[in-house]
């Protein structure tokens, strides 16, 4: 509907629309960070959590 | 009087201590704030415009009061030095806040169960209202579903939260009046809200019905337990934090969040009960779904699914079957849930995209509800056998079955098609109880059984036939009740949308009405097995904790010879 390019239209415009890219490449991350073969061994410990009790 | 005796008396036995004794800054900020808080209540009584204030503000008056007689006792009543966070190099667990929520959800759940059943019975056979207004389906049904959600659940997820903070950060909870604040605090909410209804006090908001001065004291108990959990957290010993803590402060942050923005309201009087809320037409449908629904998913699943990730490994003995998938699992649920409030609004004025933008996310929700069941099912890998002599665990574990269908049914009916038959028909009340009884209940009545013995340093439950005898008769009674609202609900919605061949529509309203009777008679049925088998709960708790045999632990005499 904002046909006119101002800098304010600009900057609703890019505030609405980047969070979308933002939130998917955050959600990738923590995917890496999930699967990341480096941090396997700490996730296998924690997984034992619960069951180390004192 | 009398108790300003035995409170000098008190005082005079403990007048002979070793070390000097004075009270901390909490205690006594404390209770000059309550002995504050009672004056002002007073006045707030004095000066009310409406019967129900002034019995909320004479009622929170007695209980400041209350509040400065304890916390002046306990001053009297404790040793001079604050419990040590450790003894002998072990955390020294604070179980008392625990030992108060878990009898506190016992009592609610019971209360909240009955007045359910009542409510089903009211449906069946309206003459049970008895045309008093106290006791009318209209305030009776928010006293259910507040009673049930808010006191059963809340109490059962605050009870857990603590215990499991503690233990997975192997450290001493927190403050020291700062966690009885929040447990009584809490309850106290739950006794304004509660009564609030009966006497006909509401904001006319589902699942936020309290006004405006039980909101604004849900709040300060809320962002009191938002900092026990956090500094429980970073005081911690283990350097991981475990994912149920993600799952607890994901639940109790995302609450304070939706509080806050459901309930911004303007109350036409400080001394009057009547609020108007600051949203008004469709933004405030819209605020109101946005809380509504994440009330489900935040409250009522992220909190759950916390207890699922530690008391399903802990009662199978058994590691959680996928780490990384329980990381993806916090996160998608998290990015996704916030935005299905919509698909309660379809086919209304709110705008088409935001119905289709809430029924998409709904459907993606599926995967993360789905991966966390596989996660907790899973779980029991190497375990399935213990289901056949573990009733406890065997509720934990249909408990997550039950997840699984509900949340396989929600996004189901979030679609827009689907959603124009079921939507305002008894299939929502029959999806709403296979999660609330099924879920919910389930994986609360299983931590409850593990946390009593726990917390009580019992060895374990009173009768473990007792469980089973709960298991089976509150699973039958969950089966009749969804299997009756499933059929009710698809009745109504296709007598609703029936037109004879004219094109008129073939039935009235209040033969659907009367069509639906019978399933409402199988409904209370269905209840009151429900009800039974929490009854039958309740005394396998208190024998527990009566005749339990205490759990030997190494007692603190016992050291090793220097």
């Amino acid at each position: 509907m904002k046909a006119i390019l101002t800098l304010d239209n600009l900057a609703s415009g890019l505030v609405t629309t980047i969070w979308t890219p933002v939130f998917v490449a955050i959600f990738l991350a923590i995917i890496a960070y999930a699967f990341w073969p480096r941090n396997k061994a700490a996730f296998d410990e924690a997984a034992h959590l619960p069951l180390r009790e004192e | 009087m009398v108790s300003g005796a035995v409170f000098f008396q008190r005082e005079s036995a403990m007048s002979q201590p070793s070390i000097s004794k004075s009270m901390t800054s909490g205690e006594s900020g404390l209770a000059v704030v309550f002995a504050a808080t009672a004056f002002l209540c007073v006045i707030a009584a004095a000066k009310a415009l409406d019967a129900p204030f002034a019995f909320h503000a004479a009622l929170s008056a007695a209980a400041s009061v209350a509040a400065v007689f304890c916390i002046v006792n306990r001053y009297f009543e404790r040793p001079a030095a604050l419990p040590p966070a450790e003894i002998n190099g072990r955390p020294n667990y604070n179980m008392g806040p625990i030992k108060f929520s878990s009898f506190m959800a016992m009592f609610w759940g019971i209360a909240g169960f009955l007045v359910g059943l009542i409510i089903a019975s009211q449906l069946a056979w309206p003459a049970l209202n008895f045309d008093l207004p106290w006791i009318s389906f209209g305030r009776l049904r928010p006293l259910h579903t507040s009673a049930v959600i808010f006191a059963f659940g809340g109490n059962v997820l605050i009870a857990t939260s603590f215990y499991v903070v503690q233990k997975s950060c192997r450290v001493r909870l927190a403050g020291d009046l700062a966690p009885w604040f929040v447990v009584v605090g809490y309850n106290f909410f739950i006794l304004v809200a509660g009564t609030g209804y009966l006497l006909g006090v509401t904001q006319s908001k589902e699942y936020a019905e309290p006004e405006w001065y039980a909101d604004l004291w849900l709040t300060i108990v809320w962002v009191v337990y938002l900092l026990v959990f956090l500094a429980t957290i970073i005081k911690r010993k283990e350097p991981h934090i475990f994912v149920a803590n993600w799952f607890y402060l994901a639940f109790i942050v995302t609450i304070a969040v939706l509080h806050l923005g459901n309930n911004s309201a303007l109350p036409v009087s400080v001394f009057g009960s009547k609020s108007y809320v600051a949203w008004g037409g469709i933004q405030d449908a819209m605020f109101q779904w946005w809380y509504g629904h994440n009330a489900v998913g935040f409250f009522l699943t992220a909190g759950f699914l916390a207890i699922m990730y530690y008391f399903i490994p802990k009662r199978a003995e058994r590691p959680i079957y996928s780490y990384r998938l329980s990381i993806i699992h916090f996160w998608a649920l998290i990015f996704l849930y916030i935005w299905a409030g919509p698909h309660h609004l379809h086919y209304t004025a709110l705008p088409d995209w935001t119905q289709t933008l809430g029924m998409t996310f709904s459907i993606m929700l599926w995967m993360p509800s789905w991966g966390g069941m596989i996660n907790g099912l899973m779980t029991l890998s190497g375990a399935w056998d213990k289901l056949r002599t573990d009733p406890v665990l065997r509720m934990l574990v249909v408990s997550v079955a039950f997840y699984g269908m509900s949340t396989f049914e929600g996004p189901m009916m979030s679609i827009k098609v689907v959603n124009s038959l079921s939507h305002y028909t008894d299939w929502t009340i029959g999806h709403v109880h296979s999660g609330a009884l099924g879920w919910v209940g389930f994986v609360s009545f299983g931590a409850l059984y593990c946390l009593v013995p726990w917390a009580w340093n019992r060895k374990g439950l009173y009768s473990l036939k007792l469980v089973n005898w709960h298991f089976w008769v509150a699973t039958l009674g969950i089966v009749l009740y969804i299997s009756a609202m499933w059929v009710s609900g698809i009745l109504q919605g296709l007598m609703w949308r029936a037109y004879t061949s004219l094109g008129f529509l073939e039935y009235s309203f209040i033969e659907t009405v009367e069509a639906m009777h019978p399933f409402y008679v199988i409904r209370a049925a269905g209840g009151g097995l429900f009800l039974i088998g929490a009854l039958i709960m309740a005394y396998n708790l208190w024998m527990t904790v009566r005749v339990g045999e205490a759990e030997v632990q190494m007692p603190v005499a016992l050291q090793p010879a220097e």
